[in-house]
């Protein structure tokens, strides 16, 4: 970074690139991007720019590589990691304007659409054509398709469908100098290394995307989905761990325990089993034959592996409002606590109850409640640690809940991020998850598409002093010097 | 384990003792795609003592193995399960391993509906041109705790690490499989295979050659049975259809493995990767279908540069897989910005090139 470079004269610079209106540089102009969906990080950029075509991209980028100026790209701004945190020196890149869906082809079966275009509306666009776009995070109706690039977002049905990377056959952007570039093809591979592998869930950090070619599927013609009650976690854990090795792979399934049935179901009402334990929900789709033989096929393991209570969606009214709790989990948890703070590791199945049951000795050890979905196919772990963030003893003693939380998952044989991405929240975490070594070679990997460590530098790749620090405290855990200290 | 640690440091030291000497390596498991891509070069580093399943869970979807076990090894393990890996990659040749197959990338019939390798590969242990040992990804399926360099290795060719241990994610088998085929011209095999995959269809694999389209349906055995009344056809004895989709699978097929003859007069087979809605490929030659489209493989003599700006003009790109004589490069060359990335990408994994050094492209 280019200390150097005077505000005023970047300011300056941008206006000759854009019209006044897509700058914003007023402290009361910017403070609608200070955060993203993780509202506990929270920076003042330099300035957010709204660019309107590709070429505005382009010469933006130009002028901030020349001036050694950061750049912060951001879509809806509902990452849960603050990946789109501002920079305070950097320019914070919107791409709320690239909006428009270039093409949808039904006969290829994919679409072309600018990456501000939100994740449900490729869906809808596709649905006059029996076709969808698979990849369904719970903040589909905002989260943006450039957004989901940057985090190889997932979703309820990933298990089937599988994720972004799975689903998207080419990305179209600019390098950190402004050059234009395209990872993969519209064909199924491209020639040489498969970047696009690499860019999709690289968190901003490798390319800023403008457009995005994805696949889409065929609607299935029928989806029928199973809510099973269990009486405790461990036969829920089992049950999931049956299914699996019936051979069946369901298009959803998706664990919850019982406080979060209770709050979801106090938020929309969609007839969950209170007295369980823990709730599964099992979905099969496709053809009405195969969805019968498979309903059948799921309902006997379910049964054989404890379930208390089964019951089988009969129409599709139904199916969705067995969904409606699980897709409102986190507004749901909003509504009874002023705070929440959503944790995202994966571990292999066979521990989730195991995983369960360390949440909950923790929850005493940090006196915080905590309320629990997990995308059960998957190990995708979502913990919601309740708490009030005005209150600072509150907010450290979560931050350290959720630590404890992920590094539990490492231990496990686990990732402390499925979906949401390392952003500025997990850059500890990565100390405890890679070598030094491996650290490195992610950071030789970022210079190699941004030599200068310019696009949203400070996030995912934790640098060796922080570890070393982290190390540190890591040892005196419960007793963090200087807990006022900003810890990003 | 101990023999693993021990073969470990060895393939380290080599390693660091051809980074400091500038020494090239060439990474062999069992040499079974000597063929593919540029010619290898350098000391052969055998991968062969890095062998065995390191863990396999069935209801976790994973199995973990080290580089140099055989494939053949390892589907035997997961069919034993029930599972296997669902993008069938091609076994040219029994000693075939796992490294090998993700370096290579190669997937087989199944690939346009259920996915690549790249798709499969969760995690990943490697050397890199220093000789560090580093894990990335891991065994669970959703993974973005940093970049993905996992998926990065398959494809690459060896040429940012010497795979040492992979994860993968395996798929159970599905219960019912059929084979199809009608008597279809070029054009309306092409525009049927268009209209099913738009179509929820448990489609799993296709073809098309010599006049003759090929349909491999997969799933749920009601699902088959519905698609098998709706689409007709011909349906092929298993034993006839395993036949067909394995030859096309491990290029037994005469098409895929042109004769010493056949080569030695120009005769060259080419893949090329393009959209699956490219209409019908007016080249020279014999051609077969697979893909749902999307891959177009050509029996021809004709000039490289023919058939490279072909595959371009329809959004996709050429490799020149099996040729006498392959000056023009295997494959497809890169835009200049992507060629930089490459090049910086191969210096941050492999700063001295040691390793299969032009294995993919020159200079890399």
């Amino acid at each position: 970074m280019n200390a150097a470079v005077r505000p005023t004269e970047l300011l300056g610079e941008l206006a000759r690139i854009l019209p006044t209106r897509a700058i914003l540089a007023g402290r009361e102009d910017t403070a609608p991007y200070e955060c993203d969906g993780l509202t506990a990080f929270r920076a003042s950029p330099l300035c957010v720019v709204l660019p309107e075509t590709r070429a505005q991209i382009a010469a933006i980028l130009q002028l901030c590589h020349a001036r050694g100026v950061p750049v912060v790209a951001r879509g809806a701004g509902t990452g849960l990691s603050g990946g789109a945190m501002p920079h305070p020196q950097g320019v914070t890149l919107s791409l709320a304007k690239f909006t428009r869906i270039l093409a949808v082809d039904p006969v290829a079966c994919t679409a072309v659409v600018e990456s501000g275009v939100r994740n449900l509306a490729i869906s809808e666009a596709a649905a006059p054509y029996g076709l969808y776009y698979a990849p369904d995070p719970s903040s589909q109706i905002a989260c943006t398709i450039g957004g989901n690039v940057a985090e190889n977002s997932g979703g309820v049905h990933c298990l089937k469908y599988g994720l972004t990377v799975h689903n998207v056959l080419a990305v179209r952007g600019f390098t950190a100098a402004g050059e234009a570039v395209e990872f993969g093809s519209a064909a199924l591979d491209a020639p040489g290394l498969d970047l696009l592998a690499v860019v999709v869930g690289s968190e901003g950090m490798l390319a800023v995307t403008t457009e995005v070619t994805v696949r889409l599927v065929p609607k299935p013609r029928l989806a029928r989905c199973i809510m099973a009650s269990y009486p405790d976690v461990e036969s829920a854990g089992a049950a999931v761990a049956s299914v699996i090795a019936s051979g069946i792979i369901p298009a959803g399934l998706e664990l919850m325990d019982k406080r979060m049935t209770a709050v979801a179901e106090a938020y929309v009402h969609a007839g969950y089993d209170l007295e369980a334990a823990a709730i599964l929900l099992c979905e099969s789709d496709g053809t009405p034959a195969e969805v019968e033989e498979e309903i059948a096929r799921m309902s006997a393991v379910l049964t054989q592996s404890g379930a208390t209570r089964l019951e089988v969606s009969t129409s599709e009214t139904q199916r969705l409002r067995f969904w409606s709790g699980r897709k409102n989990a986190f507004p749901a948890s909003g509504g009874i606590s002023p705070d929440y703070m959503c944790m995202d590791s994966t571990i292999p199945r066979k521990r989730l109850a195991e995983m369960l049951r360390a949440i909950e000795a923790m929850e005493g050890k940090y006196g915080l409640a905590c309320v629990n979905v997990f995308h059960a196919g998957d190990g995708n772990l979502h913990p919601l640690i309740l708490y009030d963030a005005s209150d600072a003893d509150q907010r450290h003693r979560c931050e350290l809940f959720g630590a404890d939380i992920l590094e539990t998952s490492v231990a496990m044989g686990g990732t402390v991020t499925g979906e949401h991405g390392v952003g500025v929240e997990k850059l500890n975490s990565m100390c405890v998850q890679f070598s030094a070594e491996e650290r490195g070679q992610f950071e030789r990997l970022k210079r190699a598409f941004d030599p200068q460590g310019l696009l949203n530098p400070g996030k995912v790749i934790p640098t060796l002093v922080r570890c070393a620090e982290y190390g540190k405290m890591h040892v005196h855990r419960g007793a963090l010097p200087f807990p006022d200290l900003p810890r990003f | 384990m101990e023999d693993t640690s021990a073969a470990l440091r060895r393939l380290a030291d080599r390693v660091r003792a051809a980074a400091s000497d500038g020494a090239a390596l060439e990474i062999r498991g069992g040499g079974t795609k000597r063929f593919y891509g540029e010619a290898p070069r350098g000391e052969t580093l055998l991968t062969t003592d890095l062998v065995g399943i390191s863990s396999y869970e069935p209801t976790e979807l994973v199995v973990t193995v080290r580089a140099g076990t055989p494939l053949a090894e390892l589907e035997a393990v997961l069919a034993a399960r029930g599972q296997c890996l669902a993008f069938e990659p091609p076994r040219f040749a029994p000693q075939g391993t796992v490294g090998g197959m993700v370096a290579a990338g190669l997937s087989g019939p199944a690939r346009a509906s259920v996915g690549a390798v790249r798709d499969f590969v969760l995690g990943v242990s490697l050397l890199n041109g220093r000789g560090e040992y580093l894990t990335f990804g891991g065994q669970v399926m959703k993974n973005v705790a940093g970049y993905d360099v996992s998926r990065l290795q398959a494809g690459a060719w060896g040429i940012l690490g010497l795979l040492c241990e992979v994860s993968l994610k395996v798929l159970p088998v599905r219960p019912a499989t059929l084979t199809l085929s009608w008597a279809r011209d070029e054009a309306a095999a092409l525009a049927d295979l268009l209209r099913w995959s738009a179509q929820p269809l448990p489609l799993h694999a296709s073809s098309w050659l010599d006049g003759r389209l090929c349909l491999r349906l997969a799933g749920a055995s009601a699902a088959v049975e519905e698609a098998r009344t709706l689409l007709g056809g011909t349906a092929l004895i298993p034993e006839e259809a395993a036949r067909w989709w394995d030859g096309l699978r491990d290029h037994a097929h005469e098409f895929l493995q042109p004769d010493a003859q056949a080569l030695a007069q120009g005769d060259c087979l080419w893949r090329l990767s393009v959209p699956a809605k490219t209409p019908a490929l007016a080249l020279p030659g014999r051609q077969l279908i697979e893909w749902g489209g999307s891959l177009r493989w050509w029996r021809t003599a004709a000039p490289a540069e023919g058939v490279r700006a072909a595959a371009a003009a329809a959004g996709g790109h050429a490799t020149l897989v099996r040729a006498a004589d392959k000056t023009c490069g295997a494959f497809a060359p890169l835009a200049p910005a992507l060629l930089r990335i490459h090049q910086d990408l191969k210096t941050a994994f492999d700063p001295t090139h040691v390793l299969n050094p032009g294995r993919l492209y020159a200079g890399l």
